[in-house]
């Protein structure tokens, strides 16, 4: 009996839904697919785009899967005709406000020009789209087979803003869907931007429409990996980065300890972005400033590729035979004439924990002494 | 941490202290942040600063520096007088209340308001609060550690968490924020001059035979070595002859670094292993170049036991090498043979000789970390530590009097400094300062001061000052914030040009060997 109670029918066939759960969540856990954009997982469903919207048996109008809460005998269709002509027309208001006709314009020879060289003027960039081929909107526009055409272009009516060292916050791409302002007020909690203004004047605005950088925002980067379109990019990699020409690898971070499970994005065997593992644990996506715009290091020209050999008072390259022996010889020696105890051995917090065995290892069982420490106290 | 970050989420009610969460660990502190914005926890922050979680906290105790014992036997003496304690855990899971309770007795909120400048009502209202909760999370960082008291202090939050029987449960626990990616992991491997992998103790001869026939040796070590803040003393003396350092910056990170520098400048050998020259590898004799975390196959423990894949994204610059395999070649160059196959290899041997690690292996960890505790193949690891027993059986409760800290404020030195991280830089900004983007955000050192302070020494938003201790001085800017306390100032010690830890004092924990960095007596005068 209790589970006819929460019986739920999706595209003709039965499931059982969980109390709270909402159409969307029942659709998700089943790998049954409708389409979201402003929706943001650990987030309050706003509701704001309606691409979710399916259709409900009884119900006067199509409603939202990501807001509409399971109940008992529902009967749901996620593709039928009239949804798929509802969200036909959302994503083209959705193509009409600002500058984001590119999905459907390859076969149109003159407009696709047009449309680079607005780009270019307004990018500053003869390139596609920063996020093209990795873009929601444009996955969107080409299931649904929707082009630019039917509505007029609202045009662009805030300046990109690019004042910053980590991301670009370019308004023309920006589909107002609020998931950037979720993923700050609700996920990070830095409360840096919200919804300003009105109507057709509706803009994303940090402290009272200042630019990023002078308001509360900690560039942890959550709004660009939350963005669904082109509309907040990583300042580093627009551009110079395509998605389909990197290779991602999952690591964990190694700054602080809270480990947090991130994507090298690798391009030409270069680290060029990071982004959070979504829903692994501990951070399900999040990441700090650090942990996702500090990378550089890894690539810096200043990182240490030979062995070095001080010889009076400055270094020479040396190999590793020669560098490994020349060690090996001198601690050698000192555990001879001084005993193994006037050795000291400081292990790392920054290396891996087969490195971190070794190290101990090494201390006691090839120098004997168990003079071995990190900066754990430090 | 005793519990998971997840369960952060979980407490009805977090008290933070010595951690400035959203700087230091900002992925972590979202969870308090959601805790308390979403799930109606209630925050009670204890912090001489008036850092951001201040913005999320209900009850903030501002104590003076190094007064954490006190404030909180306060709350215990609070908590026991009004009986708000547990007693079900206190009477089946603990020993030493009555001891406690004695100490605790003349802690009145009145006394400690007298020490710790946190008024009476106050902190009652926070014992009350964290009493009261059905499940409370203590969360703390180096803000409590590094403090001459800094094992006392750590004692008396356990003493706080078993009182109030916050221990072993959802939500609850006793949890101290790691501030390095892999130094849980570096203490899990016995990275620490008394134990060997999984915390197992040298001075056992059980333990050291095990050892012996795991790794066909013989006459390993029996006594304890020396910590890192022994043996820079003990280099000092020349009576330590050599050091080899694996991706650590002594130099930078050590307190009262005119003395270290002297120190390590008397060694009769150094060998630094490092990707970058840091101002430690300058002073070597050899130095070897390692590869960077996105160069290597392995693992790391995060701050709540999870041991979690490190994945080789990139090829290591040059000659570079795995730390393990030079590690390895430098043993058997010195007739202890070393060799390994692969970092999996090494995880092998690892979870054949710790028991906590034991059902740790590369195929397990493919999806998502596991917590240690794991003793078989099949443990699912253990999130939650203490839920039945504690490993020594009864968790024992350690009646602690409270002590000030090692330097006191005089006529020469008015000031108290405090050092710390910021958000936009890590440790000693190695590797952050490689980012133009974070130097532009944060390009140089800075002392933060409170305005009355300014005032009263005459300082104006962006001049330099010269900040002198009595170990020796450095040059920082001026940043005039309501963050900081009347009396103390605040100094990051990222900055190897201004290095706040040239200030610090050396004064150690006799028993964890940490250094008071967070608290020294200094003065201020304009820069020349």
């Amino acid at each position: 009996m209790a589970e006819q109670q929460n019986k739920i029918t999706i595209n003709g066939h039965d499931f059982i839904f969980e109390p709270d759960e909402t159409i969307l969540s029942v659709a998700q856990r089943n790998s049954i697919d409708i389409p979201t954009l402003c929706y943001l997982k650990r987030t309050i469903p706003t509701g704001a785009c309606r691409i979710c919207v399916v259709e409900v048996k009884g119900a006067r109008s199509l409603l939202p899967a990501c807001s509409t809460p399971a109940s008992n005998n529902m009967v749901v269709h996620t593709e039928s005709a009239p949804v798929i002509e509802a969200r036909r027309l959302i994503i083209q208001l959705l193509l009409s406000s600002g500058n984001h006709n590119c999905a459907i314009r390859g076969s149109d020879g003159k407009d696709w020009t047009q449309f680079q060289l607005d780009v270019q003027k307004d990018d500053g960039s003869g390139e596609l789209c920063p996020v093209w081929g990795d873009c929601r909107l444009q996955d969107l526009a080409y299931k649904y087979q929707v082009n630019g055409d039917k509505f007029p272009s609202t045009g662009i009516r805030y300046p990109m803003e690019s004042a910053n060292p980590f991301i670009i916050r370019d308004f023309s791409r920006c589909i107002l869907c609020g998931r950037c302002v979720q993923a700050c007020n609700e996920v990070q909690v830095n409360n840096a931007i919200n919804i300003g203004y009105r109507g057709a004047s509706t803009k994303i605005i940090a402290a009272g429409d200042r630019p990023l950088k002078d308001s509360d925002c900690v560039f942890c980067g959550e709004c660009v990996q939350a963005c669904p379109v082109g509309a907040l990019v990583e300042k580093e990699s627009r551009y110079k980065v395509r998605h389909w020409k990197t290779d991602k690898i999952q690591t964990t971070c190694s700054y602080c300890g809270v480990g947090c499970q991130l994507y090298l994005h690798v391009q030409d065997n270069k680290v060029v972005k990071v982004t959070g593992v979504d829903d692994v644990p501990p951070n399900f996506g999040s990441l700090c400033v650090k942990g996702r715009f500090g990378y550089n290091f890894i690539n810096s020209s200043e990182r240490l590729t030979d062995p070095l050999i001080k010889e009076n008072g400055s270094f020479r390259k040396a190999t590793w035979d020669e560098a490994l022996s020349l060690v090996a010889g001198k601690l050698g020696k000192i555990k001879e004439e001084h005993g193994p105890d006037s050795i000291g051995v400081l292990t790392s917090a920054r290396i891996t924990n087969e490195e971190n065995y070794i190290v101990q290892k090494f201390t006691r069982a090839a120098l004997k002494t168990n003079n071995i420490d990190h900066c754990a106290r430090l | 941490m005793t519990n998971t970050i997840g369960d952060v989420e979980e407490a009805n009610v977090i008290l933070l202290t010595g951690s400035n969460t959203t700087e230091n660990h900002p992925v972590l502190s979202a969870f308090v942040k959601r805790a308390v914005k979403f799930k109606g926890a209630k925050l009670i922050l204890v912090d001489p600063r008036r850092i951001k979680m201040a913005d999320f906290a209900d009850i903030w105790l501002r104590q003076n520096l190094g007064t954490d014992v006190a404030w909180i036997n306060g709350m215990m003496h609070v908590i026991i007088k009004e009986e708000l304690y547990d007693r079900t855990f206190v009477e089946n899971r603990t020993t030493g209340f009555e001891e406690l309770r004695k100490v605790a007795e003349k802690y009145t909120p009145e006394y400690v308001e007298s020490i710790t400048g946190t008024p009476a009502n106050d902190l009652i209202d926070a014992a009350r609060l964290y009493a009261g909760a059905k499940a409370g999370a203590i969360l703390y960082c180096m803000g409590i550690t590094q403090h001459t008291t800094g094992t006392d202090n750590v004692k008396s939050l356990a003493n706080l968490a078993m009182l109030c029987g916050n221990l072993g449960i959802r939500g609850g626990g006793v949890n101290p924020l790691r501030g390095q990616n892999n130094v849980q992991g570096a203490c899990d491997m016995g990275g620490l001059p008394d134990v060997f992998s999984g915390y197992q103790k040298v001075i056992d001869l059980g333990t050291r035979k095990k050892m012996e026939d795991a790794w066909g040796v013989t006459g390993l070590p029996d006594k304890p070595g020396l910590k890192v803040t022994e043996m820079i003393p003990k280099a000092h003396d020349k009576t330590l002859k050599a050091l080899y350092i694996v991706g650590e910056n002594p130099l930078v990170s050590d307190p009262d670094l005119n003395h270290a520098e002297k120190s390590i400048k008397n060694l009769d050998f150094l060998v630094v292993q490092d990707i970058f020259m840091t101002e430690t590898a300058q002073l070597a004799d050899v130095v070897l170049p390692s590869a960077c975390f996105a160069e290597k196959e392995g693992t790391f423990s995060n701050t709540e036991r999870r041991v979690q894949r490190v994945r080789r994204a990139v090829d290591p610059p040059g000659d570079s090498k795995d730390d393990w395999k030079i590690t390895c070649e430098i043993a058997s160059r010195m007739g202890f043979p070393m060799s390994y196959e692969s970092s999996r290899a090494i995880m092998e041997e690892i979870s054949k000789v710790t028991p906590s690690y034991a059902g740790i292996s590369y195929d397990r960890l493919e999806e998502e970390g596991i917590h240690w505790p794991c003793p078989t193949p099949d443990h699912p690891g253990t999130p939650v530590l203490h839920t039945q027993a504690f490993p020594i059986g009864k968790g024992v409760f350690h009646a602690i009097e409270y002590i000030p800290p090692a330097e006191q404020t005089d006529d020469n030195y008015p000031l108290y400094l405090t050092t710390g991280r910021i958000i936009y830089h890590y440790h000693t900004g190695t590797m952050t300062m490689k980012s133009e983007g974070l130097n532009e955000r944060a390009p140089e050192n800075f002392v933060e001061i409170s305005p009355a302070d300014a005032r009263k020494y005459g300082f104006d938003n962006g001049t330099m000052a010269k900040i002198a201790s009595r170990r020796g001085d450095i040059t920082a800017k001026i940043r005039i914030s309501p963050a900081a306390v009347r009396g103390t100032v605040f100094i990051p010690f990222h900055f190897a040009q201004s290095a706040a830890n040239k200030l610090t004092n050396a004064a150690l924990d006799p028993i964890s060997k940490i250094p008071e960095y967070k608290v020294c007596a200094v003065k201020l005068s304009k820069a020349a």
